[in-house]
């Protein structure tokens, strides 16, 4: 049971991370880019070649992938933030097709269809993350820091800017802000989450291969951005925890057979009520206050 | 000293749509500077083109010693130019000091890494953005709603946080396109007040305005625009006595 529950726990984290990039390019900047998959697949890869092939621990691979991510978000920026809100969207979603086929199909480098399997687990100072505990610790460490991280951006200079571009961009173009460079950069940083997160699956399961980077991921990791709050540190999380439980919960219930198929019905199904009812998503942007926990006070700050 | 602001024989064509012909402008430093016409006449199009939002057809446009014409809108607000619009442009989603703390962001530089980290000169310059926009808010009377949404505030307020945060930019030339639209007497009264001490702290302002009694009470010189060109240029006294004015406000008696 544990072993069930730390599984979840680590999946969980692991999209939390993805959908906070999302958040940061959707929520606080505004843009509907919709890549993290393409970034999380070229974080995935670029810490398992270089741990297969070369040897690197994961604490190389770690950074490696998370700026080779955010190396592609910048150049998918540059390359796409000059067409209009919708053809932005369309090229972001192309450029995950891209990224699954150049997977697929860079034989000599990625092994194709075979994926890679033997991806080795973290060790540190001899101590190995080798069970399910262990890595859960891990993902939700690299969790909170991220987070802290996140918003840290939120309440600086630069996280003022995104929100300005994504408030009125009229304005803020007019308030002194390049909002040209501003917007590539927010790309950027949500690829970084992405990368970070694709590290952490790649070493987790420690076998990847390119149908994992798909855009129906994309797409479900939209609708937890969507759903936990657009714009909120804790609603990433939140939003990433409904959508693992939800078709769990549809087993426990007895509802069985094709997990994908009824996975994607659920997922249209709340992110059209979700839109519906509450479009800035559950959260919207608020956070939890985790000093409530030592200090008491609201749970929740709203802004 | 150099006029704050020249334009020579400035142009603006939209698809043949001529919405600025060869319009000549000096703007004295510490003036304040009306500019009025008909709707459609082109004057938030001159605005456009002054902020580089719109890029002139031809034409040159000065900064004091320095051409701006072809220069890119962060780079003329760095410059000392800033703006408020006439559909009020406001960060809806953020909070009135927000909003105003955006004014400085040309007026600070940390960037990415340094904000990701907090580092220490991060905060101090944080404090120090935080402490201008403050000051900007208190300047026009909105110190006390520092933490209210932007779009929680009334009308009249928002015209004013709109003002603060062009203020926070720390300008030498503000621009303001029609502040007083949709005021009632008194707070209009307010407005004109507000742009006096502007004026008196050292600024020199560039105003769009439909209210004759705003422009005619708080102008030193005025320039009316009719279907993109200049017509008339002069005082309060002399505008209100000019026959081409009168005509293309009123039309001509048949």
């Amino acid at each position: 049971m544990e072993a069930y529950l730390a599984h979840m726990l680590i999946i969980i984290g692991i999209y939390a991370v993805i959908t906070m990039g999302q958040n940061i390019i959707l929520g606080y900047t505004g843009l509907f880019g919709i890549a993290q998959a393409a970034f999380y697949g070229i974080g995935a890869y670029t810490s398992a070649i270089l741990a297969l092939k070369l040897g690197l621990p994961f604490w190389v691979g770690l950074p490696a992938g998370a700026l080779a991510a955010g190396l592609f978000g910048w150049l998918l920026g540059l390359a796409t933030m000059r067409l209009g809100g919708d053809y932005f969207c369309i090229a972001t979603l192309g450029f995950v097709v891209i990224v699954q086929q150049v997977l697929l199909n860079w034989e000599a480098l990625t092994r194709g269809a075979f994926g890679l399997p033997d991806i080795p687990r973290p060790s540190l100072w001899g101590f190995s993350f080798d069970t399910r505990l262990s890595y859960c610790l891990l993902v939700w460490v690299l969790v909170a820091v991220l987070g802290l991280l996140m918003r840290n951006v939120a309440d600086s200079r630069l996280g003022r800017a995104f929100m300005a571009i994504r408030d009125n961009e009229t304005a803020a173009l007019g308030m002194g802000i390049n909002t040209f460079l501003v917007k590539v950069i927010a790309v950027s940083l949500g690829a970084v989450y992405a990368g970070v997160g694709g590290v952490l699956y790649a070493h987790y399961t420690t076998y990847i291969d390119p149908s994992s980077f798909s855009v129906m991921e994309t797409i479900i990791v939209l609708c937890m951005a969507v759903l936990g709050g657009m714009g909120s540190i804790s609603g990433s999380i939140l939003g990433a925890a409904a959508l693992i439980f939800a078709p769990e919960l549809l087993r426990l219930v007895g509802v069985t057979g094709s997990l994908s198929i009824y996975r994607q019905l659920l997922y249209g199904i709340i992110l059209v009520a979700a839109i519906l009812t509450r479009p800035r998503g559950i959260m919207g942007m608020a956070e939890f206050r985790f000093q409530a926990l030592f200090k008491g006070g609201p749970w929740i700050r709203e802004i | 000293m150099p006029p704050i602001l020249q334009g020579e024989k400035v142009s603006k064509n939209f698809d043949g749509v001529q919405a600025l012909v060869e319009v000549d402008l000096t703007i004295e430093a510490g003036e304040i500077f009306g500019l009025i016409g008909p709707n459609g006449a082109g004057k938030t199009t001159f605005f456009n083109v002054v902020t580089g939002m719109d890029v002139a057809s031809s034409g040159r446009i000065t900064l004091g010693s320095q051409e701006i014409t072809k220069r890119k809108p962060y780079a003329i607000t760095k410059l000392g130019v800033a703006r408020t619009f006439q559909n009020i442009r406001l960060f809806h989603q953020m909070t009135v000091l927000q909003n105003a703390m955006i004014g400085q962001h040309c007026r600070s530089e940390c960037g990415l890494v340094r904000s990701t980290f907090r580092t220490p000169g991060q905060r101090r310059e944080e404090g120090v953005i935080r402490e201008k926009a403050l000051k900007a808010l208190d300047f026009v009377g909105l110190a006390g709603l520092a933490d209210h949404r932007a779009d929680s505030l009334p009308y009249g307020e928002q015209r004013r946080l709109e003002i603060a945060r062009a203020l926070a930019t720390e300008p030498t030339l503000l621009l303001l396109d029609e502040p007083a639209a949709g005021m009632n007497p008194q707070e209009t009264r307010r407005l004109m007040a507000l742009i006096d001490r502007i004026r008196a702290s050292g600024l020199t302002i560039f105003l769009i305005e439909h209210d004759m009694k705003v422009v005619m009470g708080i102008c030193d010189r005025i320039m009316v625009l009719n279907f993109g060109q200049k017509i008339a240029e002069g005082s309060p006294g002399q505008i209100q006595k000019d026959p081409r004015v009168i005509e293309a406000y009123l039309g001509v008696e048949d």
